[in-house]
């Protein structure tokens, strides 16, 4: 699975390697890199997307100080272009050009949502977690449509300027696993 | 909280208001009266607790109690139950000590009931980090020793609790979380000493067994189920594969006390293909022989080589007096996640092996060698760039959950699954520390149903010293995932099943006796108990983890079987109806 590579990150925080502000969640402003492949760490644009997935795993880049954060597995990101026509109004207002953007961890277990598969209950495919197979509709505001995910993942407000994506807001919705009340 | 109450009963109406307050009755609080738990107590348990994972450092599984029985147990009822608040897999056995509960849940929780009634105690909700990935949220129970009791943690922290109030009394870090090592066992003591195995086969881990002193939490010994540069077996394996092999110690080991032996069960070798780690790979998938005081080794048995399956052999063997060819061996049984029923001799420097079987369907072994080893096919071994098929499935002929021994049938009972193939194609993954490190795509792992199929669990029961099958009983719609237990009273006690069934069955003829539905599946361990001259019976009730995952694989096979399994966690205590 090579798509957390978040967790690897984490081990320099601890060692106190890491820059200032590369633990903060995405801030208004930010841009977005590659977090795993062979174009790790480069800048997201919107041509890198295709309509109907599979998604993209991105870190949100301090455009100031150039810091990406990735010191947290919290700030995982998955970025996917879906065509508007199929997603739901709330989803749909939110998006740009299509392209919308959701926490990559999943609210079960706190695992990395890493694939992009034909849903167990449906014909569509949809965000799953392998830990547990929670799945997530992008379509319709990641909402659960299978597993024990007990809530949809946090959404990511992007903005869209010349082609370059950037965050607009911050995670709406809670990121990360549940704990006991 | 009894302001609380008194305020809310003001909006609400009278009958509803009173039984509100009668409610308050039952006020958590501190042990008054706490046994100290002793190495003489341990070792000798009172028939009336179950102190140990397995009761007894045998492993056996086993109550001595008889009060509830073949003949009455049609009468077993539920007493009193316990909602714990949380989902997810509810492993633990409800540990008891003269009258005191301590049960574990997932996400860190210790609750401490009254065993007779029910009522709370203490709780203690460990903290997680808001970024742990659980990828086995679960854990297995709290060891006992004096007025403490210790709690392994999925941050990988051990912690020690005072056993009256549940205040923290020392917290020791094990390794690091966010390298994916984790705890999800109950701690076995000996002597003083808190004794945990790290989880993480699937993270690429080098996997070890860890003492702590149980007074401080001082790391007392560390022994690495990988050898070492220039420690013996090193040479199984081929580069720095070592570094990362896998061989996870994820599940409570057994004690011999005459010979001061502990036997503890190794895990899968990582990452899962055989041939990106070529080696025997020693000590994964293998029992291993430990002096409680040192951590070292002193004997081993590896029951399969190079493995390629994620067949953890972590499920300690149990130690059983055999008769077998006119002799009496010390033996050592472990019905394999391999497929194979296995029956060693345990010496004090050597395990030897005697007898071994397949207990369910195996296409992966073509048979097994006069030393114990198993001769494999190749056809059914995965490696790298194809797509290789084996039965029965990576969860194995029997998983993690312990099969029982009892003293008087002189059978062991097992929870096995039948008529599950698997499959994966091996790739080649850089290892990212703390991420999945499989060696296959986790959306590329099958579970496959045999064509013609009419049941998945099968309980069986089993002689170990002729190696005969007494009985079996089927589950025609369900695998079986959960733990078994004996009684004096012959029966034999498991849940395991998607239906949510609690189901005790005749020890000698395997006749289904009594059964009961609960909240949940049951993924627990049962247990026996006695106060005040009441025989009980007490299970947790919350499915979830591995058999959550056969049953979405299941599921998706389209076999027409249940496909909810409502999960959380409630404690069911039973005894028999007055």
């Amino acid at each position: 699975m090579a798509t957390t590579a978040c967790l690897g990150c984490s081990t320099r925080a601890r060692a106190g390697e890491d820059p200032p502000g590369s633990d903060e969640r995405p801030q208004k402003g930010d841009l977005l890199v590659f977090s795993e492949g062979d174009q790790e760490g480069k800048l997201i644009t919107a041509a890198d997307l295709r309509v109907g997935g599979p998604p993209i795993h991105a870190w949100p880049k301090d455009p100031t100080t150039s810091v990406v954060r990735s010191a947290s597995r919290l700030n995982e990101i998955l970025i996917i272009k879906l065509d508007p026509a199929d997603l739901d109004e709330k989803t749909r207002a939110r998006a740009v050009d299509g392209i919308i953007a959701y926490s990559a961890i999943c609210s079960h277990a706190g695992c990395p949502v890493t694939a992009w598969v034909k849903s167990d209950v449906g014909d569509k495919e949809v965000f799953k977690c392998m830990c547990h197979n929670s799945e997530f509709d992008p379509r319709a505001g990641a909402q659960v449509v299978f597993g024990p995910a007990p809530r949809r993942l946090a959404a990511l407000p992007l903005a869209l300027a010349d082609g370059s994506l950037s965050v607009a807001g911050n995670f709406m919705g809670k990121v990360g696993g549940t704990q006991p009340g | 909280m009894k302001t609380s109450m008194i305020r809310k009963q003001w909006l609400l109406s009278g009958l509803v208001a009173f039984t509100c307050l009668a409610s308050t009755a039952a006020l958590s609080g501190p042990i008054e009266s706490y046994s100290p738990v002793t190495a003489q107590r341990l070792e000798n348990p009172e028939p009336h607790n179950w102190m140990l994972y397995r009761r007894t450092y045998d492993g056996h599984g086993y109550s001595p109690l008889d009060q509830i029985n073949t003949s009455n147990v049609k009468n077993l009822t539920p007493v009193w139950t316990f909602s714990t608040g949380v989902v997810e897999g509810h492993q633990a056995p409800p540990i008891v000590n003269n009258g005191v509960m301590f049960v574990t849940t997932p996400m860190g929780q210790v609750i401490a009931l009254n065993a007779k009634t029910g009522d709370e105690y203490w709780r203690y909700k460990r903290q997680l980090p808001d970024d742990l990935f659980q990828l086995h949220p679960t854990n297995r129970g709290v060891g006992l020793w004096e007025d403490k009791l210790y709690l392994a943690t999925t941050d990988d922290h051990v912690v020690a609790l005072d056993a009256k109030t549940g205040k923290v009394l020392w917290d020791t870090k094990v390794q690091d979380y966010r390298k994916g090592q984790y705890l999800t066992l109950m701690p076995l003591i000996v002597d003083g000493k808190v004794i945990v195995g790290g989880s993480g086969g699937e993270f690429g881990v080098r996997g070890y067994i860890v003492a702590y002193d149980a007074k401080e939490g001082k790391e007392l010994w560390r022994t690495y189920t990988i050898p070492g540069e220039g420690e013996p077996g090193h040479d199984t394996w081929q580069g720095d594969d070592w570094k990362n092999g896998g061989g996870s110690a994820w599940m409570t080991g057994n004690y011999d006390k005459e010979t001061r032996t502990i036997y503890w069960g190794v895990g899968n070798a990582a990452p899962w293909p055989g041939d990106s780690h070529p080696g025997d790979n020693l000590y994964t998938a293998s029992v291993l022989a430990l002096d409680p005081d040192t951590g070292k080794i002193k004997a081993y048995h590896q029951y399969h080589q190079n493995d390629s399956w994620d067949w953890d052999e972590v499920d300690a063997p149990m130690l059983i007096d055999l008769q077998r060819n006119g002799r009496t061996i010390k033996s050592l049984v472990h019905p394999g996640r391999d497929a194979i029923f296995w029956v060693l001799e345990r010496t004090p420097t050597k395990i030897n092996y005697v007898a071994g079987w397949p207990f369910v369907f195996t296409d992966v072994w073509k048979g097994i060698d006069e030393t114990g080893k198993p001769i494999v096919d190749p056809a059914h071994k995965p490696v790298i760039g194809k797509r290789v098929e084996f039965c029965p499935s990576l969860w194995g002929g029997k998983d993690w959950p312990s099969a029982a021994y009892s003293q008087r049938t002189g059978l062991v009972y097992v929870p096995a699954n039948e008529n599950f193939c698997g499959g994966f194609t091996g790739e080649k993954v850089p290892l990212k520390p703390g991420e999945l490190w499989l060696g296959t795509k986790p959306e590329d792992i099958g579970l496959k149903v045999k064509p013609g199929a009419d049941h998945f669990g099968e309980l069986q029961a089993w002689d170990p010293a002729t190696g005969k099958k007494v009985w079996q009983h089927n589950f025609p719609k369900s695998h079986l995932f959960g733990s078994v237990t004996a009684t004096a009273g012959d029966l034999v006690f498991v849940g395991g099943t998607n239906d949510r069934y609690f189901r005790a069955f005749h020890a000698k003829t395997g006749e289904l006796l009594w059964e009961q539905k609960t909240n949940s599946g049951i993924v627990g361990m049962p247990v026996s108990y006695e106060i005040d001259g009441t025989q009980y019976i007490a299970i947790q009730s919350g499915w979830g983890v591995d058999a959550q995952r056969i049953q979405d694989a299941l599921v998706t096979n389209n076999i027409g079987i249940e496909a909810n399994v409502p999960q959380g966690g409630v404690v069911w205590v039973f005894a028999l109806k007055k």
